[in-house]
């Protein structure tokens, strides 16, 4: 009887998020998983068929697979390097009070939508933004937009706070008699940093670097504005096969294989973290 | 070890006062350390004894005065590169290192850089002087409260300071463990011949482990002492109170002699007191506290069988027993001297039944037992 209750509560408590999940996510997976088997209709769309043709075809789509991932990982690594000095700033030398309101400083961009803010990207970057500035000081026909490094620039700008909180949470609770006891044992500033702060701080690292990588392999906005369709992503090649070419099946395969290689990404970021055990053991205390 | 003058002092405070912003947490502290002594700050939390032991680790600057290590003034010397290490409240070892390398620290950021074989050496030697041979590879956190304290322990000491300071080592650890880690931070210290400095709230553990202690109050110090002269000879009725429990009777100073003064306590009892707070000056008519500890307060059902130089003898009526394992302790109330507590060893249940509450019994000490104190 006690034991049925308790089931009856865990279906309570699971249950909405569940279904949500399974209707919104597992099933139209699903769907594109068989999606991808397919056939492109005569009109676009999809006809039932089975076929590996989708999934070889994946070559031809090949720059954008490059892109997304030398862009999304490098993205990262600079979101994380822009992110870290400025968690640090506020988590250990900021004053007290003045920290939260620096954090609200942070988010208050995105309150803002986010093609907004990539479109003011645009002009400030733009040929009547920062070149015809540039012009002033002698710097003729420098090109901003329609490059990797406005792409990059956007994506930095773009997923700064999801990097900024994570690190600051770590580096907030970190302990600071630990820093007390490494100056102790005769460690100055810097190698505490480097061998009491930054090792601990590191589960920060890897949990905004994760939330980062995984949207930066998704996006689509920024390459398609701040790169002009020269700095082409794998969301702007779903956008395109499944908008505009109409051609559903392959936009399927293309769409399961990001997401397999997405999983495997976070498979091996996973056990290279648990890897390091006690990183996680700090993480979660 | 204190009383040797040849030795020459290894840490002095010279008027030092901390200032945070208005507040003074030490105010002209000025003291010395003998070198291979084991002193200890006692007080109650916010009396300055963990920013004293700060400005020695160099974690605190003072807002005046200075700070002399082993002769050098170290007012501006950063912690990092001072001769002492510190054992922390709460250890703080690091979570992400394990023994080994916590032990090892240490001796790993010293340039140029030990050989491995060397540190290797001195990390066996001093895991071996705290017991924890073998817990080299251990994840600090799965060690017991007792095992992180000797690993803090160890990682002090692995770097040979001139001092070692301690901030409260033994506050978290239960009362039986505790014992045992007095016991054994004292052998220790005898065996290393290396200064401890202590900072505790605990009287207990201040009179049992060290040398001298150094009571202090709101900033400053009360009273530095061995820990029987705190204890026998208390400065003040605020050392008295705090180091041990005290019965204070008030009384009314009578003929005053070279070195003892007749003094009349409320029951009407007169008696002479030959011992007496610091800087007393008693004059005929005024007022003091007679501290009397509850351990030399004699009680027994018949009268004659108290000491025949009981000065004091009251009959008490018994409000309260306290069963404590060694010692029984009796809150009594009588005419003269109000309410007062009285120690009675387990012997004594050898001679006379526990008494019961609400009996009358007769209470009585000598006039040694008294201590004249300023009544404030």
């Amino acid at each position: 009887m006690a034991l049925r209750r308790q089931k009856g509560v865990t279906a309570l408590l699971v249950g909405p998020a569940a279904a949500f999940f399974l209707l919104l996510l597992v099933l139209p997976l699903v769907v594109v998983v068989i999606y991808s088997f397919g056939e492109r209709g005569p009109a676009g769309g999809y006809t039932p068929a089975f076929t590996f043709d989708n999934y070889l075809n994946i070559a031809s789509r090949g720059q954008a697979f490059l892109n997304t991932l030398m862009m999304a990982p490098l993205g990262t690594l600079l979101c994380a390097l822009v992110a870290y000095p400025m968690a640090y700033y506020l988590a250990v030398k900021a004053p007290a009070r003045w920290r939260v309101m620096l954090l609200v400083l942070i988010i208050v961009p995105f309150w803002a939508s986010q093609l907004l803010r990539i479109y003011a990207w645009l002009l400030i970057l733009g040929n009547r933004g920062i070149p015809s500035l540039l012009e002033l000081v002698g710097l003729e026909d420098v090109r901003l937009v329609n490059t990797r490094f406005a792409v990059l620039l956007g994506m930095v700008y773009g997923y700064l706070p999801l990097m900024i909180f994570p690190i600051y949470v770590s580096l907030e609770k970190l302990d600071k008699r630990l820093l007390e006891a490494s100056a102790d044992l005769g460690a100055g500033a810097w190698r505490t940093f480097r061998q009491v702060t930054l090792p601990l701080s590191l589960p920060g690292v890897a949990t905004g670097s994760l939330l980062v990588f995984i949207l930066l392999m998704g996006e689509f906005i920024i390459p398609a504005l701040l790169g002009g369709g020269k700095v082409f992503f794998i969301g702007n090649a779903l956008v395109d096969l499944f908008l505009q070419s109409r051609n559903w099946p392959f936009g399927a395969a293309v769409a399961v294989s990001i997401v397999a290689i997405m999983l495997a990404t976070i498979a091996v970021y996973m056990r290279f973290l648990l890897g390091r055990n006690q990183l996680r053991q700090e993480a979660l205390i | 070890m204190a009383e040797d003058a040849a030795r020459k002092p290894i840490v002095v405070f010279r008027g030092v006062s901390k200032f945070f912003g208005e507040v003074a947490a030490a105010s002209d502290i000025s003291l010395e350390v003998a070198a291979g002594e084991f002193l200890s700050f006692l007080g109650p939390s916010g009396c300055g004894k963990t920013t004293a032991l700060r400005m020695i680790a160099g974690f605190e600057q003072p807002s005046e005065g200075d700070v002399f290590l082993d002769g050098v003034r170290v007012n501006d010397i950063p912690a990092y590169r001072r001769p002492v290490n510190m054992v922390f409240q709460s250890y703080a070892l690091f979570p992400h290192l394990n023994v080994w390398r916590n032990v090892a620290y240490g001796l790993l950021q010293r340039s140029p850089r030990p050989s491995r074989a060397d540190i290797d050496r001195s990390v066996a030697r001093v895991l071996d002087l705290v017991q924890l041979n073998g817990f080299e590879t251990r994840r600090t956190w799965e060690m017991s409260g007792g095992q992180q304290q000797r690993v803090a322990l160890a990682r002090a000491l692995i770097n040979e300071p001139k001092v070692l300071l301690l901030d409260e080592p033994l506050a978290a650890l239960d009362r039986k463990l505790r014992r045992e880690m007095q016991i054994e931070l004292q052998n220790l210290q005898r065996r290393v011949g290396i200064t401890f400095i202590l900072v505790t709230h605990d009287q207990e553990e201040a009179l049992s482990m060290s040398d001298r202690v150094c009571i202090m109050r709101q900033g400053r110090i009360v009273q530095i002492g061995k820990p029987t002269d705190l204890y026998d000879r208390p400065a003040s009725r605020y050392v008295a109170d705090f180091v041990g429990k005290s019965n204070f009777f008030p009384g009314t100073v009578g003929e005053v002699a070279a070195d003892s003064a007749q003094v009349t306590v409320a029951s009407g009892v007169s008696l002479p007191v030959n011992r007496f707070g610091e800087n007393m000056q008693l004059a005929k008519g005024d007022s003091v506290v007679l501290a009397v500890r509850p351990e030399q307060i004699l009680l027994t059902r018949s009268a004659e069988s108290l000491p025949q130089d009981s000065v004091v003898r009251v009959e008490s009526r018994v409000l309260n027993r306290i069963f404590l394992g060694e010692h029984t302790e009796y809150l009594l109330s009588s005419e003269g001297l109000g309410e007062f507590a009285a120690l009675a060893p387990r012997q004594s249940e050898l001679v006379e039944s526990p008494f019961e509450t609400g009996e009358i019994v007769t209470a009585g000490f000598r006039a040694e037992a008294a201590q004249a104190l300023a009544a404030d």
